[in-house]
């Protein structure tokens, strides 16, 4: 079996943490990978300048679902300012399995982390850095 | 539809002793190549003509006064007659070379669509169509004022051809754009059908044949249509070389594609003239090389025969709907294997097809997963993507059994 299919990856895809849609909310994005069809969309809700609450729905492969699920965890309690600039290798290392000779996979394992920062960088008024655009929302 | 029994048998063991790729261990295996639909891998045969050519005849072509450039020339139109044999087209005047097949179909959708198609046309594709033989259609309609029609399938994945009158009465049918061979689910499409219906309607067929061309033989005469697109690199021969064949009478109505270089007669500075077929589409330095690679990949393929591969190719692809029907939480798309080509396209209930191919790679089983450039078609089914298993001459059916038993593996892990 593929190495990629840890026990952990698959716990998140089959039981997704923080699974669901708040509204109303404070930001939301969506986000898509054209190629392969992946679909994620972010909801959040602050208080100050925290994230109090966040939840995803989508669909797509066990990389892309179970990423957004680990992504949750990273995310609740932590501030708009901190979020906004987080290292993709966060959560690549929560992840924790050897994405760096498979690009495609990578940028499923990524989908979840771009609309993150879209819906957060909405909600700021401020531009999305470079190496997030092309996660365009349908 | 040939009759099996009367064929003789591929020596797949040999077939693949020619093809270097299958003596790497993919896996810790013996690669399973299920992707042939996507590209087909090489053999030596070609490889080492491209070689060859190179060392020894390569120079640009049509231009050259010295004797390497009139090797080149040579076997560059020499690929040429090949491919005009291969298609039991009429003259090598109507064998064009482009990139690809997607450039082919493009070529005939800007030079012919842009200028005859207005308000009232009726451009009409299919919901099976691959994107390159849909979206140029879609793109021309729009930009001309012309309608784009589509016709739809049944649950089987067959074309509805009751929807063609309807189809009429939206207006004057000018183009009829289809595939021989779906590629996302193999459905074998009623060529006489859809030829007959657009003859009716004085429309011109622009006609894929990429998924076709490398598995059967093929006559343009007997098919009777009016363009037919191919692509050299899913029959063997290396990528960036394509064919469109298309009747001279139209190939010589129309305004040129690209503009350029080799395409002209004569050049000043208030006009230009455009040369004979088929060098007026022809702008810039070909793919030299790539040509006479496809030439060599047509000699490997008919030196075989295309009756005696699309009988193996039969022969496994029924075993592979038999299997998978068996294997556990799989639902294979399309017709039965009468009305398919060498495509095997299904979905497994519990795993993603990105996730099936990946566990399926680790068995060394390369598949393709997707939606296949067909949009339209996966929404027609309502899901997002296939696991796409594809077959060639060099495929056995121990390469289904892998597939099938790989499969599980993927159930055992998602379950």
């Amino acid at each position: 079996m593929s190495d990629l299919y840890r026990e952990l990856i698959l716990d998140h895809y089959k039981n997704p943490r923080n699974h669901g849609e708040l509204d109303p909310c404070d930001a939301h994005a969506q986000g898509q990978n054209p190629l392969c069809g992946d679909d994620i969309a972010i909801s959040m809700n602050f208080s100050g300048d925290d994230v109090s609450e966040v939840r995803f729905t989508g669909r797509g492969c066990a990389i892309s679902q179970a990423a957004a699920s680990m992504l949750m965890e990273l995310v609740e309690g932590r501030s708009v300012t901190e979020l906004a600039e987080l290292p993709k290798e966060e959560l690549l290392d929560e992840i924790g399995v050897p994405l760096e000779k498979n690009p495609a996979r990578l940028k499923c394992a990524l989908l979840s982390l771009g609309v993150l920062k879209l819906a957060l960088h909405r909600a700021k008024g401020t531009p999305l850095p470079e190496e997030w655009v092309g996660f365009e929302e349908r | 539809m040939s009759s099996i029994t009367s064929i003789s048998a591929l020596d797949v063991p040999r077939i693949k002793s020619d093809f270097p790729v299958f003596e790497e261990l993919f896996g810790g295996r013996e690669l399973a190549y299920l992707d042939s639909a996507n590209s087909s891998q090489k053999p030596r045969q070609v490889l080492e003509g491209i070689t060859e050519f190179y060392e020894h005849s390569y120079a640009n072509v049509h231009r050259a006064v010295y004797e390497l450039g009139e090797r080149a020339t040579a076997g560059y139109e020499g690929a040429r007659e090949k491919t005009r044999a291969f298609l039991g087209a009429d003259s090598t005047r109507e064998i064009i070379f482009t990139r690809n097949g997607t450039e082919a179909i493009n070529l005939v959708a800007h030079a012919w669509g842009l200028s005859e198609l207005g308000p009232g046309d009726v451009v009409v594709s299919t919901v099976l169509e691959h994107h390159s033989n849909f979206v140029p259609w879609q793109y021309v309609a729009k930009r001309t004022g012309a309608e784009f029609a589509v016709i739809g399938a049944d649950d089987n994945g067959e074309l509805d051809l009751e929807q063609l009158d309807a189809i009429a009465g939206r207006g004057r049918v000018r183009i009829v754009a289809f595939g021989l061979i779906s590629n996302s689910i193999g459905t074998v499409n009623p060529v006489e059908a859809l030829v007959g219906w657009a003859r009716e309607h004085g429309a011109v067929t622009v006609v894929d044949g990429c998924q076709a061309a490398p598995h059967r033989s093929l006559d343009v005469g007997s098919l009777g249509v009016d363009f037919l697109a191919l692509t050299g690199h899913k029959m063997l021969a290396p990528s960036g070389i394509g064919v469109l064949w298309g009747r001279q009478a139209l190939l010589n109505s129309m305004e040129p594609f690209n503009l350029g270089g080799e395409m002209i007669r004569s050049v000043t500075i208030e006009e230009s003239t455009w040369n004979e077929l088929p060098n007026k589409f022809e702008a810039g330095t070909p793919p030299i090389a790539q040509a006479y690679g496809l030439g060599l990949a047509i000699d490997y393929l008919t030196g075989i025969g295309l009756e005696r591969i699309e009988a193996h190719e039969h022969d496994l692809t029924t075993y592979a709907m038999e299997s998978l029907a068996d294997a556990e939480g799989v639902s294979v798309l399309g017709p039965p294997a009468e009305r398919r080509g060498g495509i095997v396209s299904f979905t497994l209930d519990s795993a993603h097809p990105h996730d099936v191919a990946q566990i399926l790679d680790s068995h060394g089983v390369a598949v393709r997963a997707g939606h296949h450039c067909t949009q339209p078609a996966m929404d027609h089914f309502g899901i997002p993507a296939t696991t796409r298993a594809s077959f060639y001459l060099y495929n056995t059916r121990t390469d289904v059994d892998r597939l099938v038993e790989a499969l599980a593996d993927v159930r055992a892990t998602f379950a």
